[in-house]
């Protein structure tokens, strides 16, 4: 039940704010020319046809579940679970000095719009802060809020407001 | 404690329009309402708008008027008034009038105003405007009346702004101050929050999120011109205009932390006000500029503080309670209305600065983001009202609430503009 309701989440999250532009997306050149299919179906040789399958090196950048950050109520601390998100993070972000990444800090629906914007900054800048201890350049980094105007889940349940007070690592 | 609650419904105010009809709540005793009877202006029937009720909704609006029944009398700016029959019916006060299609196709509209208790005239006003200016006409006459009576400016012809969100469509509008004739003036894919009116009423100062981040616009609301005032790193918001309309006060991240900045209305580097590590938002100026109200949470939890527009030490306002924010002073600077968190609820307040008592004045439980009229008598606020999204007036007393006409769905961010010419 727990995991429908997390996947139900994660799919709510992504039709949202689906955060990674494609087109930011390394792709990675594998398409040569000196392509050899041995033994095309039901034909001796090479086909006109050739079709060379290309994976997107996932590794490049972390799947949703891995750039997002949950807080506590009315808390900006970064609990420890989410070390090793940061970690794996900051190593992409330190091996690409080119890549630039924006923090979005969100919090639940309650309180004002304003002073939620400044809550979410809180939670941003806490994560900078960890990355920038992990050794990644503030250059790289840009701490932004959304305060309560972009829910990862739409409700009003406790469930829902912790899957909202979060901050997200968006590779730009 | 006798507590009265009574309801008036007011007649639909435009045909044409589905959602017009709305609904002036009054409650609590000792209030001293003007009787004033409205009649039926001669040429109302054939106008496109019905002049005499929409000049009753405003008044009443303002609870400092009650419509007493002219029980569909018509009478032109001309005629006499038999005061012994108005006063019988209860009235202090009447409006007669009238309004003519020109035979350029314009409308005359004319209108004056009798003591019926003295029998004496009180003037009139006369206008000659195209037919989508006939609503503006309206509620000029209701400020004529409102002033000649209370001896304080109208704001009926004033403008509001706000915000509205259906699907993933934000729209920020301009209306009416009955919320009437609301014209988009932007439409995002993105959140629009904070809209601020410049001094001048004629540009909009607001925070939107159409490049993934918290950026601040200058928009002037005629031509649809905009200008990109604040985007630094980190976010940018909660813009107010200083009182001249040549600064705008902001909070700002760029060095970390929500912080408050000065800058020009045009653009340009910001000065930084205050220095220190908490969270410090929601500037708002005093009438005279020399003040600036804000939210800092330095104590711990958010709370309304004051300091020099120049910078220097803060002054604590609010002491009750943990959660005071989205402070708005009434341009006499008597009160602050704010939003309070109590018991997990989230009522508007109004302090009496003189004296620091506060009390809570909505029977709601979401309330956001008060703005007082440019007269200081009614306050606009955002809230949920039978499990519906709502813009709300009420009287700093918080005895005459109304319901203001409008947009269906979510609705907020309400900001009261100027008076204006």
């Amino acid at each position: 039940m727990k995991q429908l309701v997390l996947a139900a989440a994660v799919a709510v999250f992504l039709s949202a704010c689906s955060s990674t532009k494609l087109d930011t997306v390394p792709v990675e050149d594998k398409s040569g020319t000196n392509v050899t299919q041995p033994g095309g179906p039901g034909t001796g040789g090479v086909g006109e046809r050739v079709i060379t399958p290309v994976a997107l090196d996932k590794n490049k950048v972390p799947d949703v579940a891995n750039r997002v950050v949950y807080f506590d109520y009315d808390s900006h601390a970064i609990r420890p679970e989410f070390q090793a998100l940061l970690e794996t993070n900051a190593k992409l972000i330190k091996a690409d000095k080119s890549k630039k990444i924006a923090i979005e800090g969100h919090t639940d629906e309650r309180g004002g719009r304003e002073y939620n914007l400044a809550l979410g900054q809180k939670r941003s800048e806490a994560v900078r802060r960890a990355m920038s201890l992990l050794g990644v350049s503030e250059s790289q980094l840009e701490a932004v809020s959304f305060g309560k105007e972009k829910p990862a889940v739409m409700g009003s349940t406790e469930d829902a407001m912790a899957k909202n007070r979060r901050a997200e690592i968006s590779y730009r | 404690m006798l507590k009265r609650h009574l309801l008036i419904l007011i007649p639909t105010l435009v045909c044409g329009s589905a959602f017009a009809q709305f609904r002036v709540e009054v409650s609590g005793v000792g209030l001293t309402q003007v009787p004033i009877a409205i009649a039926t202006f001669r040429g109302d029937e054939s106008a496109p708008q019905k002049i005499a009720s929409i000049v009753q909704a405003d008044l009443e609006r303002s609870g400092q008027f009650r419509a007493v029944d002219s029980s569909g009398a018509t009478m032109d700016e001309g005629a006499r008034p038999e005061v012994a029959t108005w006063r019988q019916k209860g009235a202090d006060v009447l409006v007669t009038g009238s309004i003519t299609r020109l035979a350029d196709g314009r409308f005359d509209v004319r209108m004056r105003l009798w003591d019926v208790v003295r029998g004496q005239d009180l003037g009139g006003q006369s206008y000659a405007v195209v037919a989508g200016d006939l609503r503006l006409v309206a509620h000029r006459v209701a400020d004529f009346v409102y002033e000649k009576i209370t001896g304080d400016k109208g704001i009926f012809s004033t403008r509001i702004a706000y915000v509205t969100k259906v699907g993933q469509s934000y729209n920020l509008w301009v209306a009416d101050a009955d919320g009437e004739s609301a014209q988009s003036a932007l439409n995002s894919a993105e959140p629009i929050i904070s809209p601020s009116w410049a001094p001048n009423g004629q540009q909009l100062a607001y925070v939107s999120f159409e490049s993934r981040k918290p950026v601040i616009f200058v928009h002037d609301v005629a031509t649809g011109k905009r200008r990109l005032v604040a985007n630094f790193k980190g976010s940018n918001s909660a813009p107010a205009w200083s009182p001249d309309g040549k600064t705008l006060a902001a909070t700002l991240t760029r060095d970390g932390g929500s912080q408050l900045y000065l800058m020009d209305a045009t653009g340009g580097e910001p000065r930084r006000l205050a220095q220190n590590s908490s969270i410090d938002t929601e500037p708002t100026f005093t009438t005279n500029g020399k003040l600036i109200y804000f939210v800092s949470d330095r104590g711990g939890a958010p709370q309304i503080y004051r300091m020099p527009s120049t910078g220097g030490s803060a002054e604590r306002v609010t002491f009750t309670g943990t959660y005071n924010i989205s402070p708005s002073l009434s341009p006499d600077g008597k009160w602050l209305a704010y939003i309070s968190r109590v018991s997990g609820l989230f009522k508007l307040h109004v302090m009496d600065l003189a004296t620091g008592a506060t009390s809570a004045i909505t029977d709601t439980t979401t309330d956001e983001n008060p703005s007082f009229s440019p007269n200081g008598r009614l306050i606009i606020y955002a809230t949920q009202q039978q499990g519906r999204e709502a813009l709300m007036t009420t009287t700093v007393d918080g005895k005459i609430k109304a319901r203001l006409a409008g947009q269906n769905g979510d609705i907020r961010e309400p900001d009261w503009g100027p008076m204006q010419k």
